[in-house]
This record gives structure tokens, sequence and C-alpha cells, in this order.
């Protein structure tokens, strides 16, 4: 069991899926680090995404990775909209009420996807679908080396916008001192909205990378709801390179488990790494503070 | 004593339901709302006065509905010592739980995270372990027979479920007026100043999870002996962790006849919209998502909220 040809390609196939995780928990340590709230709307906005790259496929027969050059910042727009016009003003600037918005949030897009879609699951067939390529001993889908390749560079592109534009530079000054920010003529609302936007827009990509080896329901961003999470408190809350080192660890320690313990309990790996770093270090790997 | 007699009255009138109609569906519908006001009644023990908001209260339904289903299918235990224990069994599992949690420190988003976190973590095991039937499910045995908490007609499981309502809402009243009460608000309102005051905030706490534990685990008990089946996605799954927190957060946090007023509106926003649009999948939930936003927006103290002070805006935005 132990034998490199097993392990190696388990770990790289980890490392894969991992890299898709990272993008999807990227979207969310970006909104936590700045709003300071949870978005329980994540996974749900994640599987709005997966439709409507599906539709994109289906309707207007746009490939997903030219469909997420369009869907990103469709995307953006949207988490705009709804961080600036439904969260921020009925949560009364509580964090309590943050949580209960989302989660109702989550409800109603969940619920209004599997009244109008049924709870029938969708896939798509890409003529590269099942393409592979060998590496060693491990046989890799091409979609998703493709995918990394692709995670990796908005990682990148999401840390030099924070770096160097003025836009990052406020996202980090509204983080880091709201108040002081606020008085230095920073418009709060309005970098939080434009927050939310490039946290839903990550969503909208990392559906695009999933959809041509993955299958669309109304619950398939939940599968994902719990390790992004799982991410974000790993690697700390709020940190762009702790999210990408996290979501890698999740998607090897998820390969490994379900190698070792069977498919179904392959997640238990990832929600025990949870609740250990929650109980444990919840400043995770690359966080300042809880 | 005037609070009591207001708990006395409303069960009362709420008890002479059964003697009106015979319908199955009206006895059904009240059934289901009265076990939604009692784990509600769980989740507002720690959510309501003790600030603490747990997204995960299926982990205690779930291990009191497992527990009592599993002890008389496979040990052949009887249903009603089995319901002393399932809620034992939920007890322990919020006693757990939250000592984990509260010793590190968890608080806010974060322990909303941990809570959700262990209880699909129970959903989990419970989908693959042997004991739960696994995929299967756990069916418990028909046996129709006041000894076995199983009835022929609804109406009695109507009065017993009524009365786990009622001993809820002394419950909450109780706290409402003890010195423990007292604590757990303060630690909601300032958990930082309680400490400072001399209180012990993680044993307040711990006892505060642990009651609501054990309140939201009898409901899974309950559930156990009406329905007669499990299976991890019922016991485990997220639905009861947000109708849970749904019908206190829509009645009023923190009082008394809250989650029993929003458990009461909520399903029957449910049963009207099934009524108006057919049974389609998904709707309903959808409804009781935007009730749940616009309560949040517009009513904070929630429907009893309204009540109290006939205003509809809270209170920062009358003058503006």
């Amino acid at each position: 069991m132990l034998s490199p040809i097993i392990l190696i390609p388990a770990i790289l196939n980890g490392l894969l899926t991992g890299a898709v995780y990272a993008l999807v928990a990227l979207g969310l340590t970006l909104i936590y680090g700045v709003l300071h709230i949870i978005n329980f709307a994540h996974g749900a906005l994640l599987t709005v995404a997966m439709f409507a790259a599906f539709f994109c496929y289906s309707l207007l027969g746009l490939d997903p990775y030219v469909a997420a050059l369009g869907l990103a910042p469709l995307f953006f727009c949207l988490g705009y909209v709804l961080q600036r016009f439904v969260i921020g003003p009925a949560a009364h600037g509580e964090d309590r009420n943050i949580l209960l918005i989302t989660l109702g949030l989550a409800v109603v897009i969940e619920n209004a996807l599997l009244y109008a879609f049924r709870a029938d699951t969708r896939t798509i067939n890409l003529s590269y679908g099942f393409n592979v390529v060998e590496v060693g001993p491990a046989f890799l889908s091409v979609p998703r080396v493709v995918g990394f390749a692709i995670v990796i560079a908005v990682a990148i592109a999401l840390y030099l916008l924070m770096r160097f534009t003025d836009t990052g530079k406020a996202i980090r000054a509204v983080a880091k001192e709201k108040l002081g920010a606020e008085l230095s003529g920073i418009d709060v609302a309005h970098i939080y909205a434009v927050t939310f936007g490039l946290g839903t827009a990550c969503l909208a990509v990392a559906a695009c990378l999933l959809l041509p080896t993955y299958y669309v329901n109304p619950h398939a961003g939940n599968a994902f709801v719990l390790i992004a999470f799982t991410i974000v408190v790993l690697g700390g809350m709020g940190s762009i390179a702790g999210a990408l080192v996290g979501g890698l660890i999740i998607g090897v320690v998820e390969s490994l488990c379900g190698l070792y313990l069977g498919e179904s309990l392959g997640q238990i790996g990832i929600f025990v790494i949870f609740i250990l770093v929650l109980l444990f270090r919840p400043t995770g790997l690359f966080g300042e503070r809880a | 004593m005037k609070r009591y007699a207001a708990i006395a009255i409303v069960v009362a009138l709420l008890a002479c339901v059964p003697l009106l109609t015979s319908s199955n569906v009206v006895l059904n519908f009240m059934v289901v709302a009265l076990l939604i006001a009692l784990v509600g009644q769980g989740w507002n023990v720690l959510g309501g006065y003790g600030g603490q908001y747990s997204f995960g209260h299926a982990a205690f339904f779930g291990t009191g509905a497992y527990v009592t289903g599993i002890l008389q299918l496979r040990y052949g235990v009887n249903a009603w010592l089995g319901l002393i224990i399932g809620i034992a069994a939920g007890a322990l599992v919020g006693t757990v739980t939250g000592a984990l949690s509260f010793r590190s420190g968890l608080r806010g988003s974060y322990f909303a995270l941990v809570t959700l976190a262990f209880a699909e973590v129970l959903r989990i095991i419970a989908s693959v372990a042997p004991i739960t039937g696994a995929g299967v499910g756990t069916l418990v045995k028909l046996d129709l027979r006041w000894e076995a908490f199983q009835f022929q007609s609804r109406a009695p499981f109507y009065w017993i479920i009524l009365a786990f309502v009622a001993i809820s809402l002394v419950i909450a009243q109780r706290l409402e007026a003890s010195r423990f009460g007292a604590y757990l608000v303060a630690v909601r309102e300032n958990e930082d100043a309680a400490k400072a005051a001399g209180i012990d905030v993680f044993r307040v706490k711990l006892a505060a999870m642990t009651l609501s534990a054990a309140i939201t685990a009898a409901g899974g008990c309950f559930y156990a002996q009406y329905f007669l089946f499990l299976d991890a996605g019922i016991a485990y799954g997220p639905w009861i962790s947000v109708e849970a927190l749904l019908a206190p957060v829509i009645g009023g946090i923190g009082t008394v006849f809250g989650p029993l007023l929003g458990a009461l509106v909520v399903k029957s926003l449910g049963e009207a919209t099934k009524l108006i649009t057919g049974d389609t999948p998904g709707l309903d939930l959808m409804i009781y998502g935007c009730v749940l936003i616009l309560v949040v927006a517009f009513a904070p103290r929630g429907l009893t909220g309204l009540m109290k002070r006939g205003q509809f805006w809270p209170a920062g935005r009358r003058h503006g």
C-alpha cells in the first residue's frame, strides 16, 4: 500500500484537486480577511457559477475556459451587488446578522436552483475531457493540469492586485483598520463590495475549471463549502498564500484518506483536520490573529 | 407567576386542537411545527440567551434520534427508556463539543463553523457505519402500543410533543428569571465584561450548551418514534440545523415564546406555499430563506419584537 507507484499518483492527483479547492478558498479568505465575516453563501454561489458555465456550454457552445473570461466579470458584479445592496444594509453592522443573512442567501439560492432545474445531475462532454498525460507512474487528466496552472496564475494575479494597485492598497487598508481607512477618504462600503465581488469572481473561474471533469446539480457547491472553510482556517483566515498552500495540503489529505480509508470516508480526514486546527491553532498556518 | 400563566394558557389552547379536528393532515402539520418549536427552543437557549450561534444543532438532534432508534432496534431496549438515554446522549455530545470549542476560545463565526463541522463529521460517520444501517437507514419496528411509544392515531403523539414543548417553555421561562440566565445574557452582551465581573464564562456557556443539546435531542428522539425511519441525511442533515435556528430567529431571539411562534409561522408559510404551487421541491425552503433575510434586515427582534413595540423598523432607522 505504501509503494510509490500507488502513492505518487495519489499525491499528484490530490495536488490537482487541491488547486481547485484552493481557488474556492481564495475567494472565501479574501472576503473573510477584509469583511471579517464568514460567507455561508459561498457554496451556493459556486453552484450558480457552475450552472452558468454549464449553460454557456450547452446553449451557447462556449468552451468553459473561454466562458471563464466572461463569467468572472459577471460574477464580480453579482458579488458587488449582493454585498452592497443585500448583505451590507441588512446586517446593521452586526457579525451575527451577517452569518444569518449569508446562510439565508445560501438557502434561497440553492432551493431556487432546485426549483428551476430539479435535482438532476448534469455533465458536459468535451472532446478533451478524458485526455491524460503521463507523468512518471501517474496518468493525470489534462483539464485538471490546465486547471492547476490557471489557479496558480489567478493567485499570482490576485497577489499583484492586492500589492501594487490602488484598489488593492485600499482593500488592505480597510482590512487592517476600517475606521482609519474611512477617515482617509476610502469608501468602505464600496471596498467591501469590491472584495466580495473579487471573491465571487474566483468562484466563477473555479466553476469553469471544475466543469470539464465534474458534474453540476443544485447541491454541487455544498461539497466544497466545508472543504473551503477548512482550507481558510488551516491557511489562516485572510491569507492568500495560506489558502493556496492549505488547498494543496487538503487535496493531498483527501486523496490519501480516500486511498486508505475508502472513497466514502475520504472526507473524514478533512473534517478531522478542520476540527483539530480550529481547536488548537485557530490562527492557522499563516494567520496573524484569531 | 403571570408568565407561567401565559405558558399554561397557550399550552391549554394548543391541547384542544385534536379535540376540534381529527384531520390527520392538520395534526401532522401541528406535530411537525411543535417538533421544530422544541428543537428551536433548544437552539434558543444557547443562541438566543447565550449569543452562541450554532450552525450544527443536527449533531444533537441526530444523536438523540439514532440512540433511541438503535437501542430499540438492535438491543430491544424499551422506547421510553430509549428516550431518556437518547436525551442524555445528545446532552453528552453537547458537553463534549462545547467543552472542546469553548476551551479553545472559539467565538462568533468560528463557533458556528466548528459546530457545523461536528455535525458533518457525525453525518459522514453515520452514512457509513454499520450500526446505523449505513445507506439503508434505521427502520424502527412498528409496534403500536403506548409502552413502545407508538400510537395508532396522531393525537397522542401531538399531546406528547406538546408536553415536550410545554416543558421547554417552562425551562426558558425559568432561565429568564434565574441567576444562571442572567449570567448567560451577560455573556451574550459582552463576554469580556462578564468575565471581568467574575462570571465563570466557560462553565456558563458549557451548561447552556448541554441544556440546549438535551432539548434538541428530545426532538430527535420524538422524530424517531413518530416517523420510525432515520438515515444520515435526516438525522444529521443540515436541514434540521437550519430549521433549529430559523424558528427562534423569526419568532424572536432570546424570548420564551419566540421559537414556538417562529415554528408555527415558518411551517404555515411552507404549507401555504405547497398549497399554492403544488408539491414542487425547493420552493418552501426558498421562502424560508427569504423570510430569514427579511426578518434579520427589518425586524431583528423577530415577530415577538414587532408585536411588543408595534414598530417595523429597527431602533436605529426610526429617526433616519
